[in-house]
């Protein structure tokens, strides 16, 4: 079981929450086709810590962005998206 | 390489003599003509295909574990062909026509037994589905048809096909040929035939680098030593991404892990597989009589392979969903897999960008089942420089073309 602190409903089940993967950049959309189809296609996949985003579903609705290592599965900060990165 | 043979066991049982090593240990060599990363059953059939067709027998495969580690000892050894799309189904056609002789051609007991795989239907979409795959498989000219509940408690009594469940049991796809395998034995198997004609297995030897020079793999490093070599091969599955990474090759996978169990062993209860999407699980009962159980990836994008509560009580609420008369008995132990998710559920196979550099990848949920025809094709390509038909609709370049296939509807339990 993997507890996410979430920053407004506190530590919850990661079954309450839905992962949209890596956290990437949207390309502007006058970017060159190879850069939208490697912001479509291509992923880090990264082993170790990535950002990822995800959206709890069951809680406050909100958008956060995870800090994940993913060979342990470690967390290592959860903030909302609205936030800016410090 | 001593033949394996009722005469050669009796032969052995009398004298008491002792087997030999099934394959050897060798040195690292400064250079081989083809290097395959991972030792599953996709790299080692890779090596065996292109020593035994091809002639090629320079060749290292090199694991950083053991081989059969990952995806290869973890899955839960089905296979079958009655998938969707006719380039997918043409493609697993083929390995099962492998699987049915592996046995004969590696002189090594694979286990293959072709107990038919039954796809449940619980809803009039899924019926509608099974009905067209049904009928794509017939084209095809693989056995596959539309079964009623009547013939579905027939094959396999332990079934519930009663009003009882939450969603009750509409119909199913019947697929004969469909079986289970055991997949160390296929592991091995290529293992000892590869070695037999010359291929280098390197187990606990980690690749750390790809060198690329002018657009050409000339190096590869490993955690043993360099190994000058012109062509590599990435069969790394869940793995894929980093190794690609190391020859600049970026791939669209994501790496999640799949969960399975297996229960105590009984008596044969289970003859075919049973696979339900509604239900997001898949049983078989193995020649030691222990069901497995399979169900769909975890929703993390992760390289853990920890099991879960979550998953053991998900799952034995489908299983006995579709199976009550189970219920008395004990989960014997529970693992994970890694998957290489690809975003159209079918695999990457072919040549990169990088000269010399090949891709055998992207195997997600169905790697097991696709093993010996992915390792002839893979090989056929890096001996003759030759796309084969069977693998071209699974290039790395369909996503530049934005040509993905369309196989989600047949490849997995549920996505």
């Amino acid at each position: 079981m993997l507890l996410i602190p979430c920053p407004h409903c506190g530590p919850r089940n990661a079954d309450e929450f839905s992962f949209h993967g890596e956290l990437v950049r949207r390309p502007a959309p006058d970017a060159s086709r190879e850069s939208w189809r490697a912001y479509l296609y291509e992923k880090d996949n990264v082993a170790g810590w990535m950002h990822e985003q995800c959206f709890h579903v069951s809680g406050c609705r909100r958008f956060l962005v995870l800090e994940r290592n993913t060979i342990t599965d470690e967390i290592r900060s959860v903030r909302d998206v609205a936030e800016q990165k410090t | 390489m001593t033949k394996y043979s009722a005469f050669a066991l009796f032969r052995r049982g009398v004298t008491g003599k002792a087997w030999p090593r099934a394959w050897r240990h060798n040195d690292l060599q400064p250079s081989y003509d083809v290097v395959v990363v991972g030792g599953g059953v996709h790299g080692l059939a890779t090596a065996y295909y292109l020593a035994r067709d091809h002639g090629i027998t320079n060749v290292a495969v090199v694991e950083k574990s053991y081989i059969g580690s990952g995806g290869s000892g973890r899955n839960t050894a089905i296979v079958r062909s009655n998938y969707l799309t006719p380039e997918g189904s043409a493609f697993y056609d083929r390995s099962v026509k492998l699987y049915e002789r592996l046995a004969d051609d590696l002189n090594f007991n694979v286990m293959f037994e072709q107990r038919g795989h039954m796809t449940l239907a619980h809803n009039d979409s899924s019926l509608r589905t099974m009905h067209w795959r049904a009928e794509v498989n017939k084209l095809q000219g693989i056995d596959s048809k539309v079964i009623g509940p009547e013939d579905i408690k027939q094959l396999a009594p332990a079934i519930d096909v009663s009003e009882r469940p939450r969603y009750p049991i509409l119909g199913a796809l019947w697929h004969p040929p469909g079986g289970i395998v055991r997949h160390d034995a296929v592991v091995w198997g290529y293992a000892r035939a590869a070695d037999a004609r010359g291929v280098h297995i390197h187990q606990q030897t980690e690749v750390t680098g790809i060198d690329v020079v002018a657009g050409r793999v000339t190096r590869v490093a490993t955690s043993r030593g360099p190994i000058s070599t012109r062509v590599v091969v990435n069969c790394t599955a869940g793995w894929s991404s980093l190794i690609s990474n190391m020859a600049g090759v970026r791939l669209p996978i994501t790496t999640k892990p799949l969960q399975a169990a297996v229960t105590e062993p009984v008596q044969p209860v289970l003859d075919p597989v049973v696979v339900s999407g509604t239900l997001h699980v898949y049983v078989s009962q193995t020649a030691r009589g222990e069901l497995v159980f399979g169900a769909s990836v975890d929703p993390l994008g992760s390289y853990s392979t920890r099991g879960s509560l979550e998953f053991a009580e998900g799952l034995v609420h489908h299983v006995l969903e579709l199976m009550p008369s189970l219920s008395g008995m004990r989960l014997l132990r529970q693992w994970a897999g890694l998957c290489d998710l690809t975003p159209d559920f079918a695999p990457i196979i072919g040549g990169t960008h990088v000269a010399g550099f090949y891709v055998d990848v992207g195997w997600g949920t169905y790697g097991f089942k696709a093993g010996p025809v992915a390792g002839e094709q893979t090989a056929r390509l890096v001996a003759t420089g030759v796309v084969p038909d069977l693998i071209a609709p699974f290039g790395l370049d369909r996503f530049e073309r934005g040509d993905l296939t369309a196989e989600k509807g047949a490849a997995a339990v549920g996505h």
